[in-house]
């Protein structure tokens, strides 16, 4: 019974903590939100180097072999620092792969993706909102995919991309490379700038399949809600740190405004509603690996209750901060703004807690 | 991380379970007296009958009960395995046997008193406590000094060999039926307020102490005020030093904001939201169907398991001999919030069946979610309202400036644990 992270796993944290502090402030990170493509190769190969992207991909692959937590570890830093970049398109096309059990495939690209190498994606939201791939409307035929993904993470950065559609009703996933025929990009204005979303548009496309059934489309889901919680963990600590600091500088009617009980409580609030909700993540991440019987279950939980506490600590920020919070030269927008991803992406709170509520038998 | 328990914690269940089944029979079980007023939805129901006692005595024999309290005042001395504690918890539980009093003696004045008690004191009070053969009130607050606690009264003069003690307390649980009180006075008027406070021990069949119920929102009466006229206690009764009550009364503080964040009482009381919300209609259908419902449901369950899990990673710090934090600091407001907003569904939930209570023979679940719901207000009071949490999260969690104008003394801030 021990519900705490090893040594390696604090310091596996401590290490990006540290990279991200060193390498990634602000400045580059605005650098990189505000170049054409959003992705910094050479900051890619750094955590690449550092053995983030191979975190959870098989030793024989290249990768460290270890478990969706500590790959949930690594993204708590990289929402805690604003990283932009293909962090998270990368862990979900990895997971799909992992999941889809297809040799040739996962022979050909997890050791280029540890080894930071390749980027691949995720192409699974479609228009309505549907994230279901049982429901996708991009169908296959003779290895050919044809349909529209609207909101896929680093679609135009990635070097292959795992698409679920169906065939002839049945789901399953797909494997699309770059430049492939029939397959046309068009950026979308992304609000998170960190993180970029493409829709990409299949032509009969040739394609290769990786996976029948939606199982392996699920897991791969599963994985990503986990890591967006994580992400949302990180960055609402951020929120909470940085409105912590302010308080304690920033003067008005001849005190710091940290000592007025109005200011005070809203942090301490936000705190007892942050602290506890470490453990909801860490738990999820575990049931993923450890718990099958709850991973579904947690994954969803975790996703709607964490975004919807970014949520909340971006907005008790920037409300702390008065006028300088709610410019674009302060940095506190760009986590406002990845709260909104994290919200947002894979499908809003109450989408997973009616999901939550029927996997109870409710 | 791994939540399975190690095969020697294996063991040790299995050797709880086999002294549970010689020790608490289903006769035993049997003889559970049905729980009065409606006290009993906070927990706080413990049976310190004959029986119970016969077999606490045995339990903490064992080793099982007063793991923390040495065997010399009553207790069952076991090196500090949180682990182990939670297995017995877990058992006991299962077996609907006695477990530890808890309240204000055992939970909190018999932690005091092995911290700063004398000898003669811990002698004296620490065994018949722990047994609930002495039951206690504690005499804090009063009409003017409630979240101010340090601006306290009721003054004790120094006559001989005793203590005159007159003021008055109130908000006082269980005062109308305690053998004694732990209480604090002014001893020192001329001190600054946190220096001039003594920690007192009073029996309340002592000439001069009047007890006047006071009536709840809920129709209960378990509070009441506490009249001290010219009242005489031994100048032995005093805990730790003349004018050190403050101080000797803060570990007091601390074990109950750790007994009343518990998360027993709020799982239960989600559990009984969800088979309320599945055996009640709503406009032609089971409630539990309704999209709303359905939606806050998952949401408070969200939060109690985020609870409940903290709960673990503070077991595991603990386990390894680390400091809780910031952490730890949340637990009481978190819980006391969550336990409010659930019986608040629950009222939605009973929808006009939320307009009867307690002795309507229609009501549903004997009408107890309403008179709950008016506890879970209760709660996110005593034991230091959640405003005054707040403020100590803030200001030991984040370090942010105390307020001059509270005049307490300074508090190093804790460092965010792992």
């Amino acid at each position: 019974m021990n519900f705490g992270l090893t040594e390696e796993q604090v310091l596996l944290k401590d290490t990006i903590r540290r990279f991200l502090a060193e390498q990634c402030d602000t400045t580059r990170v605005r650098a990189v939100m505000e170049s054409e493509t959003g992705h910094d190769p050479a900051l890619w190969r750094d955590l690449a180097g550092l053995g983030v992207p191979g975190l959870a991909i098989e030793e024989r692959h290249g990768g460290a072999g270890l478990e969706l937590l500590d790959v949930a570890l690594a993204a708590e830093e990289l929402g805690y620092a604003a990283t932009p970049g293909p962090f998270l398109a990368v862990a979900l096309a990895t997971m799909a792969l992992t999941a889809s059990a297809n040799r040739p495939a996962q022979e050909r690209w997890l050791p280029a993706i540890a080894a930071g190498n390749a980027i691949l994606t995720l192409a699974l939201g479609e228009d309505d909102c549907e994230w279901d791939p049982a429901r996708a409307k991009t169908t296959a035929a003779a290895n050919t995919l044809t349909g529209t993904k609207t909101v896929v993470p680093y679609g135009a950065a990635a070097d292959a991309m795992v698409v679920a559609a169906t065939e002839s009703g049945e789901p399953g996933l797909w494997l699309v490379e770059r430049g492939a025929a029939g397959l046309s990009v068009r950026p979308r204005a992304g609000i998170d700038m960190t993180r970029r979303l493409d829709r990409m548009t299949f032509d009969r496309t040739p394609a290769t399949k990786l996976a029948s059934g939606r199982a392996a489309t699920d897991r791969a889901r599963d994985a990503g809600l986990v890591l967006i919680a994580a992400d949302a963990y990180g960055g609402a600590t951020r929120c909470l740190e940085m409105t912590t600091q302010y308080a304690l500088t920033r003067e008005q009617f001849g005190q710091t405004i940290g000592a007025f009980q109005a200011v005070k409580h809203q942090l301490a609030d936000l705190t007892a509603e942050i602290e506890p909700s470490l453990s909801l993540y860490w738990y999820a991440a575990h049931a993923f690996d450890h718990i099958p019987d709850k991973a579904e279950r947690h994954a969803a939980l975790a996703k709607a209750h964490l975004a919807d506490l970014y949520d909340r600590a971006t907005r008790v920020a920037t409300e702390l901060h008065g006028g300088i919070g709610f410019t674009w030269e302060f940095d506190l927008h760009l986590w406002f703004r990845r709260a909104i991803f994290d919200r947002s992406f894979l499908g809003e709170a109450g989408h997973h807690r009616e999901r939550a509520a029927a996997l109870a038998g409710w | 991380m791994d939540l399975r328990y190690s095969q020697e914690h294996e063991r040790f269940r299995q050797e709880v379970r086999a002294f549970l089944d010689t020790n608490w029979t289903d006769e035993d079980r049997a003889s559970t007296p049905p729980p009065e007023g409606q006290a009993h939805l906070l927990g706080a129901v413990v049976r310190t009958d004959e029986r119970a006692t016969r077999f606490r005595l045995k339990a903490i024999d064992a080793g099982y009960l007063y793991r923390h309290v040495p065997r010399r005042w009553g207790g069952g001395e076991q090196p500090p395995d949180p682990i182990k504690e939670k297995i017995i918890h877990e058992e006991f539980r299962r077996a609907q046997a006695p477990w530890e009093v808890v309240g204000q003696g055992a939970s909190m004045l018999a932690p005091t008193l092995l911290e700063q008690g004398n000898d003669k004191q811990k002698s004296r009070f620490i065994r018949d406590t722990l047994l609930g053969k002495i039951t206690w009130c504690q005499g804090y607050s009063e009409p003017g000094s409630g979240s101010d606690l340090a601006s306290l009264r009721t003054r004790a003069e120094l006559d001989g060999d005793h203590w005159v003690i007159n003021g008055h307390k109130i908000w006082t649980s269980d005062a109308n039926t305690s053998d004694w009180m732990f209480c604090l006075v002014r001893t020192e008027p001329d001190a600054p307020k946190h220096d001039g406070i003594s920690y007192l021990l009073i029996d309340m069949k002592s000439p001069g102490i009047d007890v006047r119920p006071l009536r709840q929102m809920t129709g209960d009466v378990q509070f009441n005020e506490v009249f001290f006229d010219n009242v005489r206690v031994p100048v032995e009764n005093t805990v730790g030093k003349r004018g050190q009550g403050w101080t000797v009364s803060r570990s007091t503080l601390k074990h109950e904001r750790a007994l009343i964040g518990g998360t027993h009482i709020t799982r239960r009381m989600f559990d009984g939201t969800v088979m309320l919300a599945q055996g009640l209609a709503l406009r032609g259908r089971p409630a539990i169907q309704d999209p709303v419902i359905r939606n806050r449901l998952v949401e408070l369950e969200s939060r109690l398991l985020a609870s409940e899990y903290h709960g673990y990673r503070l077991l595991t710090l603990t386990a390894r001999g680390a400091e809780w934090g910031r952490a730890g600091l949340v637990t009481k407001l978190y819980a006391t919030t969550l336990n409010y907003d659930i019986t608040r569904l629950a009222m939605d939930i009973l929808s006009d069946r939320a307009l009867v209570g307690p002795g309507d023979e229609d009501a549903p679940a004997m009408g107890m979610f309403p008179t709950a719901y008016m506890w879970s207000l209760g709660i996110l009071i005593a034991g230091g309202t959640a405003n005054i949490q707040r403020n100590i999260i803030a200001e030991r969690g984040l370090g942010l400036p105390r307020d001059p104008a509270l005049g307490r003394p300074k508090v190093e801030p804790l460092r965010k644990s792992a």
